[in-house]
C-alpha cells in the first residue's frame, strides 16, 4: 500500500504531464489563430490566387482538398468497412488471416511519402490516370485504409455476443444478423474512426505531392481527371518554396488556419454522428 | 416409442420429440460430451441439471445447432427432432431454429423498441404485413405474460425494462417465430427471486403448448418446474427419469450425491 504523499506526488506528476501536452497544442493553435485570423476574409476564402499565391485567395486549394476528402471517403469507406466486416465476422483464426492482419498493421506504419510514390507508380503511371483527383484520392484511400479497418473491426467486435446469439437463435442467417443487429450498432464507431483517419489524411502533403497537387493552378477542376491545388501543399509552397516567403506570412497563416478549421470540422462531424447514434442505440 | 428398460418411469404412450443417440461433442481436441443418448418428451418440461462444466449447456446448444458458430467444434452421433436428423447434410439451420427457439442466461433484448424486438423474428422470415405483425407481437407478449406491463409503451426502448421484464420479452421474442420447442439456458439465474417466480410460472403455462428443455443450476427450480430431469456429470448423462423419481429415489449414487448436496 502506498502512502498518501506518494499518491499525491504521482497525481501531481501525471497532471503536470497532461497539462504540458495541452499547453503545446494550445500554443500551436493560439499562434495559428492569432496570425491567421487577420488574413481570413471572404475574398481570401472565395477568391483565386494571384501572383503565385502571394496575393488573392485560396479557393481552388479549398475545393481541391474538399474533393480529395470526398474522393477518399468514397473509395476508402466501402473498402475499409467491407474488409473489417470480413475480418471481424467471417475470417477464421488461421495463419493466412493472421498474415492479413499483420499486413494491415504494417501498412499503417508505412511513411506517407512511400504511399505517394506508390500512387505515382500505380495510379498515375500504370493506370494512366495522370496526376488527378482520382489518383490522389486512391492514394490517400490506401493510406487511411488501415485506420478505417482497425477502427471498424474494433467497433464490430464491441457489439455484445448476446445480440449475435439472439439473432441466430431466431433463425437469422449470418448476413441478416450482421445487417440487422451488428452494423446498426457499430456504424457510429466505424464512421467516427474513419472520419478521424480521413481528417488526418486531408492534411497530408507527401501522398498528394506526386499524385494530384498542382503547384499553381488558379482555376477549378472540371472532372476527377484534373489536377487541383490542395491546402497542405499550397501551404508548403507558400512557406518554403515561394520567392517572397517571408513577406507573405499572413497568407501562410491564413492557409494553415483554413486547413485546421477544415480538419476540425471533420472531427466535429464525427463527434456529432457518434452522439446521434449513441442516443439511438444504448445498451 | 419409449424404451421401457431405459425409462421405466415414463408413461408408455409418451411422445418423444427429440431423440439423441450417442452424441459426442468436441471443442477442438477437448471432448465435452460423451455418448449422450437422451429422449425428450413433447409438451413437457425436461430439466438438465448438473454441476458447472458438466456439459448441460453444451448439449442444449447442440439441439438448435448454436454450437455451429464455435470454431473448431465438432459433433458426432445423431440428434433427431421429429425423426429428422438435424445434423444431416443439407439441413436448413434457419428452418431448424424457427422450430427450436432459445432463451439465454443473460437476457439479451436488442437495443430497439419492444415492438421491434418481438417482430424481429417474423420480419426476417419475411412477414411484412403490419397488421399481422401487430397481432403476432401482441399474442407473443401475452403468452410471455408481459403484455399488460408493456402494452402502453411498445415503441419504448427494450433496454429500459427491468431484468425480469427483459427476460420475459426475450421469451416473447422467441415465441413470435412460432417454435414448437423452447430451449432455456438458465433463464432465471441472473434474476431476483420475484422475477424468477414469474419466469417459473410462465414455464408452467407454456408447457401445455411447447416442449421445453431447461438448463438450470438450481435444483429446487428443476424440481418445481420440470416433469423429467436429466442429470449430467463430467460430460456424461448419468441418469434421466421423471422428476419426482430423480429427487426422491435416484438409481445412481452420483445423482443422489449431487441432489443431496454432497458435491457440485
Amino acid at each position: 500500500m502506498m502512502n498518501n504523499s506518494t499518491e499525491k506526488l504521482i497525481l501531481f506528476a501525471l497532471r503536470l504531464i497532461t497539462y504540458a501536452i495541452v499547453l503545446v497544442i494550445g500554443y500551436i493553435l493560439f499562434d495559428i489563430i492569432r496570425n491567421g485570423a487577420p488574413a481570413l476574409n471572404w475574398q481570401f476564402i472565395s477568391g483565386f490566387p494571384r501572383r503565385s499565391g502571394a496575393a488573392g485567395g485560396i479557393f481552388p486549394a479549398i475545393v481541391g482538398t474538399l474533393s480529395l476528402v470526398v474522393g477518399t471517403i468514397a473509395v476508402s469507406l466501402p473498402l475499409g468497412i467491407g474488409g473489417a466486416i470480413y475480418l471481424a465476422e467471417y475470417a477464421e483464426q488461421n495463419k493466412f488471416n493472421t498474415l492479413i492482419r499483420l499486413a494491415i498493421v504494417t501498412l499503417a506504419g508505412v511513411p506517407s511519402i512511400v504511399f505517394g510514390l506508390f500512387g505515382l507508380g500505380i495510379f498515375v503511371l500504370f493506370c494512366g490516370f495522370g496526376p488527378s483527383i482520382l489518383a490522389g484520392s486512391l492514394t490517400l484511400a490506401c493510406m487511411v485504409l488501415p485506420t478505417i479497418i482497425v477502427a471498424s473491426e474494433e467497433s464490430l467486435r464491441a457489439v455484445p455476443k448476446g445480440f449475435r446469439d439472439a439473432s441466430l437463435a431466431l433463425g437469422a442467417t449470418k448476413w441478416e444478423m450482421i445487417r440487422t443487429n451488428i452494423l446498426p450498432y457499430s456504424m457510429s464507431g466505424m464512421i467516427t474512426g474513419s472520419i478521424l483517419g480521413i481528417g488526418r489524411a486531408a492534411g497530408e502533403t507527401a501522398p498528394i505531392l506526386l499524385t494530384v497537387a498542382a503547384f499553381y493552378l488558379p482555376r477549378l477542376p472540371n472532372s476527377i481527371f484534373d489536377q487541383v491545388m490542395a491546402l497542405p501543399y499550397h501551404l508548403y509552397i507558400l512557406a518554403t518554396q515561394h520567392p517572397e516567403a517571408d513577406k507573405i506570412r499572413h497568407m501562410q497563416y491564413g492557409t494553415a488556419l483554413v486547413l485546421l478549421l477544415l480538419v476540425l470540422g471533420l472531427s466535429l462531424g464525427a463527434i456529432l454522428i457518434r452522439t446521434h447514434f449513441r442516443k439511438k442505440f444504448r445498451w | 416409442m419409449v424404451e421401457q428398460s431405459l425409462y421405466p418411469n415414463y408413461p408408455k404412450d409418451l411422445e418423444m420429440v427429440i431423440t439423441t443417440n450417442q452424441v459426442n461433442f468436441f471443442y477442438g481436441p477437448t471432448q465435452a460430451l460423451f455418448d449422450i443418448s437422451l429422449l425428450i418428451p413433447a409438451k413437457h418440461v425436461t430439466a438438465l441439471i448438473g454441476p458447472s462444466g458438466c456439459g448441460k449447456s453444451t448439449f442444449l446448444r447442440c439441439l438448435n445447432r448454436m454450437n455451429d458458430t464455435i470454431p473448431h467444434s465438432r459433433v458426432e452421433g445423431e440428434i433427431s427432432i421429429n425423426q429428422k436428423d438435424i445434423y444431416a447434410p443439407g439441413t436448413d439451420v434457419v428452418e431448424l431454429r424457427k422450430e427450436v427457439g432459445m432463451v439465454f442466461q443473460k437476457s439479451n433484448p436488442f437495443p430497439k423498441s419492444i415492438f421491434d424486438n418481438v417482430a424481429y423474428g417474423p420480419r426476417i422470415h419475411g412477414e411484412k404485413n403490419q397488421k399481422r405483425l401487430t397481432e403476432i407481437v401482441e399474442q407473443s407478449l401475452q403468452q410471455a405474460a408481459i403484455w399488460d406491463e408493456v402494452k402502453d409503451r411498445l415503441q419504448a426502448n427494450a433496454m429500459g425494462l427491468s431484468g425480469g421484464q427483459q427476460q420475459r420479452l426475450c421469451i416473447a421474442r422467441a415465441l413470435a417465430v412460432g417454435p414448437k420447442i423452447l430451449l432455456m439456458d438458465e433463464p432465471a439465474s441472473a434474476l431476483d427471486p420475484k422475477s424468477t417466480t414469474r419466469i417459473e410460472d410462465l414455464i408452467g403455462e407454456l408447457r401445455t403448448n411447447y416442449t421445453i428443455v431447461i438448463v438450470t443450476h438450481n435444483m429446487q427450480q428443476a424440481a418445481r418446474v420440470s416433469d423429467y430431469t436429466a442429470f449430467f456429470y463430467e460430460g456424461r448423462l448419468i441418469e434421466c427419469d421423471a422428476t419426482p423419481k430423480i429427487f426422491t429415489n435416484p438409481r445412481q449414487k452420483q445423482t443422489e450425491d449431487y441432489i443431496t448436496g454432497r458435491f457440485g
